[in-house]
């Protein structure tokens, strides 16, 4: 048998698992790699910094429903994948990010660019390895693999050591896998969704909440089977935005801390909470005790962890959300609900009375408003962009004002908040779908913590469309100030920032420039129809707000209104 | 959630016997401020797999949470929860007692009524080996304490389920 290198075994691995493009960075641990890698048929996408290759990765994984995959050096290599691998775990994203390390005689030695990857990263990848025997490698990677995209989904690290990459071995691919301490829950248990579907008869006021995990076992069409057959209205949290059609009369928009005013209300008075996919996070369920306290609550979730954890809840149903959403479908067609809409109707109405009482608003006055640039840009694009987002108030409009109809458009740092994500998650996403619009809404502060990759779009001509939000400040940070530390603007004003349009046109990139309201549409018009990657910097009102707002830790119904 | 009284658990948590797998459970423990009063851990009938006995102290929902998370690792094979089931415990603890010619007599006694053992003698200590549950080594530990001890060693506990009848 031919014998190859441990990178020739690492690449036919990858090739193995339908790799066709890695994001990476090369260095001296993995220049063996990288020698090998020219030769084969993976495309190679060359980031600025390694943290731009997680999050590329993770566009690329969220966009396209693959595993997202990342090649850095050792040392400061890996350490600078760090935030990257965290955004991707607290959102759930399959992510493979293989590290160069130094040779296995080295390692405890305090090598040259040696770190501890795998201690560093235990507590925020799913798993990780180190791998020390050429034997194990092919096996190794394709358990990564496995482990990223089944089950709940997650990043996992390979480490791998200099020596081993150029040592020999036969290639002997990785056998199925079977894993004794690790099998997910995949099918539901039909006695607890039988219970469901009696709940969700007797219920007079249910409300259906989905979340990321919707869009992760790609459940949006069950989803929307589901609530329409019930005629259940639907929320979502940050993360789940997208699974149900924006344009539905049954959709509430986003919930928590900056849901919508409807979305908030319907919680405190549903009697039945479907939650789907999702964890209740703080920023969703707000004070935890106060949160659907009339409700019954079902909790659909692949991970058991996630269930109880911070909210009671009547049914837990462990299981793929798909599956489980499928089989209630199909339990439901032998019922007889064609009485449902009458019994619907206070409820809805109801919900129709919060939805005029207070809708989403601002006022467009002389000053260009954030809400006015993204209602325009998603008048311009017919909703059809696949949007990333930076973290912060550009996130909080983008989610508000941006109607995603469809599941993994709105790609976002959900849990970790991780400003810097929007610019590489775009490279990643266009990468991943080549013939869409790809738009970064941003914030002048995000933008900035990984604004090198504009040289990365520009070097593969991916015509990612940069719309920044430019306000000045850091502007959700400079909101908490107005409203909970007495104006008292400590550090957040960013008036020292580069020239945007200077600076795109300084990578090669087009630059453009609105500073009034009525130069919105033009730049975005004209923008949007520009072949390669382009800036828009819109010189927005310096101290505006996102409404509504729930103060942290005070139940989600209070809400601090326009 | 999680509003109930304390209560101390005994987990029995079988793991693969690999590199990093106690780190990855202490390293569980301590990121989400799960309490650990012993762990204890050593290979099974099996070599590919250790034991783990952990002690710990939560409420209901808490300790739910502390199993579920362990159960996620996906070096862990299996999680029990002796709480309320039918299980033996022991505890072995080494005590190094001062021993001076007028109490020699007295520590001998004590060692003999608790039926346990002087593995190393010296001219100012006996070293004693015990074993038993908690109740057991600490009522020990509160006799000699007059003595003098000089030193303690316990593994923490250790248990495993009674046969089924």
């Amino acid at each position: 048998m031919k014998k190859l290198t441990g990178a020739e075994i690492l690449l036919r691995s990858l090739r193995e698992e339908g790799v066709d493009t890695l994001f990476g960075y090369p260095g001296g641990a993995v220049i063996d790699i990288y020698d090998r890698l020219v030769r084969v048929d993976i495309k190679h996408v060359l980031v600025r910094h390694e943290q731009g290759a997680v999050h590329a990765a993770d566009g690329y994984a969220r966009t396209s429903g693959r595993v997202g995959v990342c090649l850095v050096t050792s040392g400061p290599g890996a350490t600078n994948t760090v935030t990257g691998i965290a955004t991707a775990y607290m959102d759930s994203i399959p992510v493979v990010v293989l590290t160069g390390q130094v040779s296995s005689g080295l390692i405890g030695n305090d090598a040259f660019q040696e770190v501890d990857i795998v201690g560093i990263t235990r507590p925020c990848t799913k798993h990780n390895y180190l791998v020390t025997d050429i034997e194990d490698l092919s096996r190794v990677v394709k358990e990564a693999f496995y482990l990223a995209r089944s089950g709940r989904p997650g990043p996992v690290l390979i480490d791998l050591p200099k020596d081993v990459m150029t040592m020999t071995a036969p290639y002997r691919p990785g056998k199925r896998i079977k894993l004794r301490s690790y099998q997910p829950t995949h099918r539901p248990n039909l006695r607890q969704l039988d219970k469901v579907v009696r709940l969700v008869k007797e219920a007079k006021s249910p409300l259906i909440l989905a979340g990321g995990g919707v869009v992760l076992s790609k459940a949006a069409g069950e989803l929307t089977r589901f609530a329409k057959k019930i005629e259940a209205p639907v929320t979502a949290t940050l993360m789940g935005l997208g699974v149900f059609p924006a344009q539905d009369p049954l959709w509430l928009g986003m919930l928590g801390m900056h849901g919508t005013y409807r979305a908030n209300m319907a919680t405190s008075r549903c009697d039945l909470l479907i939650a789907v996919g999702v964890r209740f996070d703080d920023r969703v369920a707000g004070k935890a005790d106060t949160f659907a306290s009339q409700a019954n609550i079902v909790h659909i979730d692949i991970d058991p962890s996630s269930i109880r954890k911070n909210v009671p809840v009547s049914i837990p149903v462990v299981g793929d959300c798909r599956l489980a959403l499928k089989i209630l479908n199909d339990l439901l067609e032998k019922e007889k609900l064609n009485g449902i809409r009458e019994v619907r109707v206070p409820w809805l109405g109801q919900i129709e009375e919060w939805k005029s009482a207070k809708p989403l608003a601002y006022e467009q006055d002389r000053v260009i408003k954030p809400q006015y640039v993204i209602e325009s840009l998603y008048k311009l694009t017919r909703g059809e962009a696949v949007v990333t987002t930076e973290v912060g108030q550009n996130q909080m409009w983008a989610a508000q004002y941006y109607h995603f109809d469809k599941p993994n458009s709105f790609i976002t740092s959900g849990g970790l908040g991780c400003m810097g994500f929007g610019l590489p998650a775009a490279i990643g996403a266009q990468v991943a779908r080549p013939d869409e619009m790809v738009v970064d809404i941003a914030g002048d502060g995000s933008i900035q913590m990984n604004i090198q990759e504009m040289a990365t779009a520009v070097q593969y001509r991916l015509p990612i469309k940069i719309v920044l939000l430019n306000n000045r400040y850091l502007g959700m940070v400079r909101q908490w100030q107005e409203l909970f530390y007495d104006r008292c603007y400590a550090c957040t004003g960013m008036d020292h920032a580069p020239d945007f349009v200077k600076l795109a046109e300084a990578y090669g990139a087009a630059g453009l420039r609105a500073t009034r309201p009525e130069e919105v549409e033009p730049v975005l018009k004209e923008g949007l129809s520009l072949d390669k990657p382009t800036l828009m910097d819109f010189l927005v009102e310096k101290e505006e707000m996102v409404y509504p707002m729930v103060p942290a830790g005070a139940p989600i119904t209070e809400m601090l209104l326009v | 959630m999680g509003q109930t009284k304390e209560e101390r658990h005994i987990l029995s948590v079988l793991v693969e016997n690999q590199p990093g797998v106690l780190s990855r459970v202490a390293g569980l423990f301590s990121g989400r401020g799960f309490n650990i009063e012993s762990l204890c851990v050593a290979e099974s009938t099996d070599p590919l797999v250790s034991r783990m006995t952990i002690v710990t102290i939560g409420d209901l929902g808490m300790v739910e949470q502390i199993k579920k998370q362990l159960n996620k690792l996906v070096n862990v094979i299996k999680v029990v929860d002796f709480t309320g089931t039918d299980f033996v415990q022991r505890e072995l603890a080494l005590i190094k007692v001062r021993a001076r010619p007028e109490n020699r007599a007295e520590v001998l006694r004590m060692v003999d009524i608790f039926r346990c053992q002087v593995v190393d003698v010296g001219a100012e200590s006996y070293t004693v080996e015990m074993t038993g549950d908690e109740g057991k080594i600490s009522a020990f530990l509160n006799l000699l304490k007059p003595m003098g001890i000089k030193e303690i060693a316990r593994t923490g506990a250790l248990a495993l389920a009674r046969e089924k009848k």
